[in-house]
């Protein structure tokens, strides 16, 4: 009786949660369809492209049909759907950028504050109504361009393609208009908001990217790979967006401006080198790491995400050992030093470049993590340890199973640890400016940042570094190579 | 209804109100006077749970502003300080959405709507959109909005600001007619005239603080004094007249005719009437001034502002 009367509870408040919520959505969405400088763009983005997307596929079908290779065209014309599909869907960033830092601008955020809506109710009731005119508009998009192929080319998708093209075009949207909200409630200014969207368009470019190569190869069980990652993104967003939204930082905070004084005090502040190397090892640098166990998290689970595109990897393409020459003789140092130089990616076998090229490697990834949310040096780690588990599949599969241990035990623990501290941090320094100014972040907190990753750096990053180089150059090659040439010729 | 205590609101080091206490209880209406930037709007953020105070307590309508803000929020009608509306709705769309969202019955809602759209004559306007509206309608609808939901406790920011006589006239009324045994109102206003005509009491804030607070009556006393007598008498006013006078008051300026006085304390204006008749002169009028709220407003800003500079 008791639970039931809890039920009946329970339900009533999750039924008034949604009522808030879809009145936030409906008010939100009549305001975008009469807003002609969103509807018009999309509207003639929906008729037109598809358009201009057919045009091209037929050309193009018309020219590699001269040279009787009409196959590679068609591969291509998926690649088209996902693009018509993402032209209107970036409206969604339009809307959501402004969401909330424009009802401000426009003062129409306060008398909505001053209602019983709870702080959920207004973010979610929000996010779903910038989401979703845009990715309605990138539906008929799609499916108007897929109407054309099929009636004018004769081409028509499969489901199975169809299913991932607009799976991708709805997760695309949504992990856009995740982060853009987050930035309109942590924004003073439209203006601001919008210069902070390259945060969220330079990933999402290399995303589309990938998923072009992806779709040439009519790869789907990688997109669908890509769908979830993002799905996943947007589910942590969401839950960073709805723990910083604060009403009392939306009306509290009327101007944005960058203190460089205190940027650069702050950044000082988190260099700040204790008197003595004990204290350095013994508590500063420990209390450094303790803070980024989120980000060590998200960064692991990243790496297993490099695992997983490893074994994706090796069930597509398992390559027999015939296809390495180099494994055909004995090998010797030479071979590998020489090996080693005849791939542009790889550096010589000598401490000095290996350190140089992979330090350069890590503050590149850091640099670029402060404006694409810490994403790039995710993406870095994750190729790499496909790479990496690729190989190690590929020997398991050849009957080596100590070659790849044996190419990465010697130096991969130092080398490793490093990486694994320097990518959580530059996460770290990628979403710092989306966290509020009162909870440590914004501008002054990327100064901190910055400088607890130089202390990070030079004090552990770069020393790490420094001996799995000298270990990779001297002892890894010997090692690998007596181990390789036990299994070749035993 | 609503009470204040110690109330404390402090941004990046600035202080925006201190330890400000005050009561209003039901069917009182109190306006909350101060220069800009005395922490008014901050206030009315805070006792509509919008802001968290940094120091002291609010209780709204019952409930605390920063444990139960929910409950505070569904009991408060908030008019702010710009409409705010959503100019790309119709009058009757936006006060739809915004009883709606306020929990207000669908059966009633458009019954509610109606009334006070008729109060406050705008019914003609409701099917047009709001951007089209002039800068008093949007404060009317902005007040409809308010009072939409029946709250007990109504926090109006400059409430006809923008106004046009006839238009601040309905809105002043509606507001008397607001003024029953259950609600409470603070009005936030630089409109002294107009904080007179509505305020059981007053409270003048400067830089956060409570500089005064009391029914205009008692503060002008408090402040002003007692009124001056004007008194005009038929022959010319001579040194004689004024050495009387002096016996009941303080001469404070005369005219050929007239003179101004304030009386000392316990004396009666039947006294100073008494006397000048005996001794033979001629009175045409002898009344009480009208103390303007203005003056004591400047009074108490001023007088706060020459203790900080002298202290």
């Amino acid at each position: 009786m008791k639970r039931g009367r809890h039920l009946e509870a329970g339900r009533a408040a999750w039924r008034e949660t949604w009522r808030g919520i879809a009145l936030i959505v409906r008010r939100e969405i009549v305001d975008t369809l009469r807003d002609w400088r969103i509807v018009a763009p999309i509207t003639t983005l929906v008729l037109a492209f598809p358009f201009i997307a057919e045009f091209v596929a037929a050309e193009g079908l018309k020219f590699f049909n001269k040279y009787g290779a009409a196959l590679i065209m068609e591969r291509f014309f998926p690649f088209l759907i996902l693009v018509v599909g993402f032209f209107p869907s970036t409206f969604s960033l339009v809307i959501a950028l402004e969401t909330f830092v424009g009802e401000k601008e426009r003062r129409s955020l306060e008398p909505l504050l001053a209602t019983p809506l709870t702080d959920g109710q207004l973010y979610v009731g929000k996010l779903i109504a910038a989401t979703l005119p845009p990715v309605v508009a990138s539906y008929v998009g799609m499916l108007f361009y897929i109407l054309l192929l099929g009636l004018k080319l004769h081409w028509w998708p499969s489901l199975h393609l169809l299913a991932v093209a607009f799976v991708l075009a709805t997760t695309q949207a949504l992990v856009m208009v995740a982060v853009a909200v987050i930035i309109s409630a942590q924004s003073t200014s439209v203006r601001a908001a919008n210069l902070l969207a390259s945060f969220i368009i330079i990933p999402m470019s290399l995303v589309l990217q990938w998923e072009a190569g992806l779709l040439l190869f009519a790869d789907f069980t990688a997109l669908w790979l890509i769908a979830l990652f993002l799905f996943v993104a947007t589910l942590l967003f969401v839950r960073i967006g709805l723990r910083m939204f604060d009403r009392e930082y939306l009306l509290g905070r009327e101007l944005d401006f960058l203190d460089f004084g205190a940027f650069g005090r702050a950044f000082l502040e988190g260099l700040r080198w204790p008197g003595s190397l004990r204290a350095l090892y013994g508590e500063e640098i420990p209390a450094l790491i303790r803070v980024l166990r989120a980000e060590l998290t998200v960064t692991l689970v990243v790496i297993g995400g490099g695992l997983l595109i490893a074994l994706w990897g090796f069930w597509r393409f398992p390559l027999p050992r015939t296809a390495v020459p180099l494994l055909s003789q004995p090998l010797t140092m030479e071979q590998i030093t020489q090996g080693a130089v005849d791939i542009p990616l790889l550096p010589p076998l000598s401490p000095l470049t290996l350190f140089t090229r992979n330090a350069g490697a890590v503050l590149l990834g850091a640099f670029l993590s402060i404006f694409t949310l810490g994403i790039v040096f995710q993406l870095m780690v994750m190729g790499v340890t496909a790479v990496v588990g690729y190989a190690l599949l590929l020997t398991l599969h050849w009957g080596m199973p100590a070659a790849v241990p044996a190419m990465l035990a010697p130096h991969g623990p130092f080398e490793m640890t490093a990486i694994i501290i320097a990518t959580a941090q530059s996460l770290r320094l990628g979403l710092i400016l989306l966290s509020p100014a009162h909870e440590g972040g914004g501008f002054i907190g990327l100064g901190r940042e910055l400088g607890h990753f130089v202390k990070l750096f030079a004090a552990l990053i770069a020393p790490l570094l420094l001996i799995a180089a000298i270990i990779e150059a001297t002892i890894t090659p010997r090692l690998a190579i007596w181990v390789i040439n036990g299994y070749l010729f035993r | 209804m609503i009470v204040l205590q110690g109330l404390t609101k402090r941004f990046d080091g600035l202080t925006a109100v201190d330890h400000l206490s005050l009561e209003v209880k039901a069917g009182e209406v109190m306006a909350l006077l101060g220069p800009n930037g005395a922490g008014k709007t901050t206030t009315v953020r805070m006792l509509s749970a919008m802001l968290r105070p940094t120091a002291g307590r609010a209780r709204v309508a019952g409930y605390d502003t920063v444990r139960e803000p929910r409950e505070v929020r569904r009991r408060v009608g908030v008019l702010t300080e710009a409409p705010g509306l959503y100019l790309r709705m119709t009058g009757r769309e936006y006060l739809t959405f915004f009883g709606e969202v306020r929990g207000v019955e669908s059966s009633r809602l458009q019954q509610r709507i109606d009334a006070l759209a008729e109060r406050f004559k705008m019914r003609e306007a409701l099917a047009r959109r709001l951007g089209t509206y002039s800068k008093g309608m949007r404060q009317k609808i902005a007040l409809i909005r308010t009072l939409l939901h029946e709250p007990p406790v109504l926090l109006l920011d400059e409430p006809t600001s923008a106004m046009d006589p006839e238009s601040a006239r309905l809105v002043r009324d509606a507001i008397h007619s607001l003024r029953d045994g259950h609600r409470a109102v603070l009005i936030c206003t630089h409109n002294l005239p107009e904080a007179e005509e509505l305020a059981d009491r007053i409270a003048i804030i400067g830089k956060g603080r409570i500089l005064a607070q009391g029914s205009p009556a008692a503060l002008k006393e408090r402040y002003l004094g007692p009124p001056p007598l004007r008194l005009q008498v038929a022959g010319r006013i001579d040194p004689a007249l004024l050495a009387r006078l002096d016996a009941f008051g303080e001469v404070l300026d005369y005219g050929r005719r007239w003179v101004r006085f304030r009386k000392a304390e316990g004396v009666r204006n039947a006294d100073v009437l008494r006397a000048l008749l005996r001794d033979g002169w001629e009175v045409d009028m002898l009344v009480e001034e009208q103390q303007s709220l203005e003056s004591l407003y400047l009074r108490v800003v001023q007088g706060a502002t020459t203790l900080e500079v002298a202290s």
